[in-house]
């Protein structure tokens, strides 16, 4: 009988559904239905188990084609490149779980590395924000039972987060928004007429790279002050019309997304979200939340704030110190100033998502990708590790969009031989401290109890 | 005389992009989904091109042949859009403003008509950067 799996998560957006059901054969090899999700989140879970998955690590040989070698040899190279190299860059995470990244923590302090995560490039601007000017934020769960003013800003979740608005924003009815849809006003902010704009109530068409002047000209109506014609290629009247909607509202909820972090301005357009969420709650309640792009990317934000008091573009390289400075110790603009002589890309693509000037720069130094899939950064690595889905062929805990950790679950076997991220970044580890004949220190290690028990008899 | 224009370039996301990413970015459904450029109608008109013919699209910091199309999601005129990928990557400008983030969305490009000229591959496009491009045997 094949077995059914419920309540499972899923490994693809910042929306982490942990609703899906994944049927398994009743060998436990192959997964034969996904239901609930999305179609990129299906596509995800049958993929696992297609033929063609990577099994080994593949080390570049000098004629430029890959050669199989063991995880033992793998995990020596990788070991020898860290030490070697004065300042490697560890760049990735949007897809592993925070077992893993708190596992990289020890690797990157014994190697001197550079430690950043994809909001590197993505949600970065939002960091730089909030440290400024505050996170006035909720769960999705108070979406779902209090807003009834919903704002799309510069994010396309129709796209990015496909069931983003029936599970918590558009469409859902919970405590207090009983009629779902329909006791909702939802406005979308975009230069494009985009699939979340054609299911709102309101869509303003921005210029692109304006939405600063835009944003001021909400806190501007909202006291009462007089406005322009037009702002930012947006008639008044239409301004004017967003500004009632929000002053009835009695929950408003701005998601916003690349549309302000990817744009001129980056931080201070999310800045200046922050501040009109403020103002809004001199009127009704009012909370914004970063529409975070993968399933666990808010989750080295968590894991290494409180490891290092910073959630990203950490460095590590001084020794007994670390600090953070976004555009110096930023991954692209390390990058760009040839400023980091190994890298490492880690549950993601660099290759496909980096622009080309910072992969050309990178690629000058050894490249190591750690990651279950065939992807750009794996076809121009010095060393692809192969590792285990999580989500998928591994459990672990992860951070949804709204910081909120879900267990998420394993419902197959990863394929024979093929480790684990923390297992593989633990093992690296060992052979880091092998080679410079240290002790490896663990902190809440299941080894290291084991270890004690046994010392103590 | 071939017709060059200037648009402003912005490098999101979609879904065929994602789903076809997860596919496997080798994938014919990947080179589909994300080797096109999303413009409005009058821009292609001022091109002087047809719907679906290649054009050369150059920014400040690179080059790359997409396939021009109309925009799914409407596009103002002067607003053109590269799903995020490879091809995309292929012209978005590495600048920072000091916070880390490139330059993604908001560039200036110049657009023009390549009807003869291919499409690179994903493979051809990254590897071909860094010099491990073989030629695809």
């Amino acid at each position: 009988m094949p077995v059914t799996h419920t309540q499972v998560g899923c490994p693809y957006c910042g929306a982490s559904c942990d609703d899906l059901e994944v049927v398994v054969s009743d060998d436990g090899t192959k997964i034969l239905e996904v239901r609930n999700a999305c179609s990129i989140g299906n596509e995800i879970f049958h993929h696992a188990t297609k033929p063609g998955r990577v099994k080994l690590p593949r080390l570049r040989q000098e004629d430029g084609s890959y050669k199989d070698i063991s995880y033992d040899e793998a995990v020596d190279y990788a070991a020898k490149v860290l030490l070697d190299a004065k300042k490697p860059l560890i760049y990735g995470f949007g897809s592993t779980n925070c077992e893993a990244m708190a596992a990289i923590g020890r690797v990157a302090e014994k190697g001197g590395a550079v430690l950043d995560n994809c909001a590197s490039i993505c949600h970065g601007p939002s960091f730089l924000a909030i440290f400024d000017n505050g996170y006035p934020s909720c769960t999705l769960g108070e979406v779902k039972n209090r807003a009834d003013v919903i704002l799309f800003w510069g994010c396309n979740p129709m796209h990015a987060h496909p069931r983003h608005a029936s599970r918590y924003s558009v469409f859902p009815r919970g405590f207090f928004t009983g009629k779902g849809h329909k006791g909702r006003t939802v406005i979308c902010i975009d230069p494009r007429e985009t699939d979340t704009a054609k299911i709102s109530d309101q869509h303003l068409m921005v210029k692109q790279g304006h939405d600063y002047d835009l944003f001021n000209a909400f806190r501007t109506a909202l006291r009462g002050h007089p406005l322009p014609e037009e702002v930012a290629g947006v008639p008044r009247d239409q301004i004017l019309e967003a500004v009632e909607a929000m002053k009835k509202a009695r929950f408003i909820t701005i998601f916003y997304g690349m549309g302000l972090c990817h744009s001129d301005g980056r931080n201070h357009n999310v800045d200046i979200a922050i501040s009109l969420t403020r103002d809004l709650n001199a009127v009704t309640k009012a909370t914004i939340m970063a529409m975070r792009g993968h399933y666990n990317i808010a989750g080295p934000g968590q894991v290494w704030s409180w490891s290092y008091g910073f959630p990203y573009c950490i460095d590590l390289s001084k020794g007994t110190q670390c600090h953070m400075n976004p555009g110096d110790t930023s991954s692209i603009d390390l990058a760009m100033r040839n400023d980091c002589d190994a890298f490492f890309n880690i549950g993601t693509d660099a290759g496909a998502h980096f622009p080309i000037p910072a992969v050309k720069q990178l690629r000058k130094h050894p490249w190591i990708t750690i990651d279950p899939n065939i992807c750009m950064a794996s076809e121009i690595s010095d060393l692809h590790i192969p590792v285990a889905v999580v989500g998928v062929e591994e459990g672990g805990v992860v951070y949804r969009m709204d910081n909120v950790p879900i267990q998420f679950k394993k419902v197959i076997e990863p394929p024979e031989g093929v480790i684990s991220d923390e297992e593989l970044f633990n093992r690296i580890y060992v052979r880091m401290c092998e080679l410079t004949e240290t002790e490896p220190v663990w902190i809440h290690h299941p080894a290291l109890d084991v270890a004690k028990a046994g010392t103590e008899e | 005389m071939t017709n060059s224009i200037n648009l402003n370039l912005i490098t999101q996301r979609a879904i065929e992009e994602g789903v076809a990413m997860e596919k496997g970015k080798t994938t014919p459904e990947y080179f589909e989904a994300c080797s096109i450029i999303e413009m409005n109608p009058e821009d292609i008109k001022r091109l002087g091109i047809y719907r679906n013919t290649n054009v050369r699209v150059t920014s400040e910091s690179g080059s790359v042949v997409v396939k021009a199309v109309l925009a799914g999601q409407y596009c103002p005129p002067g607003l053109a859009h590269i799903r995020q990928g490879v091809w995309a990557n292929q012209v978005v400008p590495p600048r920072t403003q000091s916070t880390g983030v490139p330059q993604y969305s908001g560039f200036p490009v110049t657009v023009e008509p390549a009807p003869s000229e291919r499409i690179k591959s994903a493979l051809e496009c990254v590897q071909g950067a860094c010099g491990l491009w073989n030629g695809g045997k």
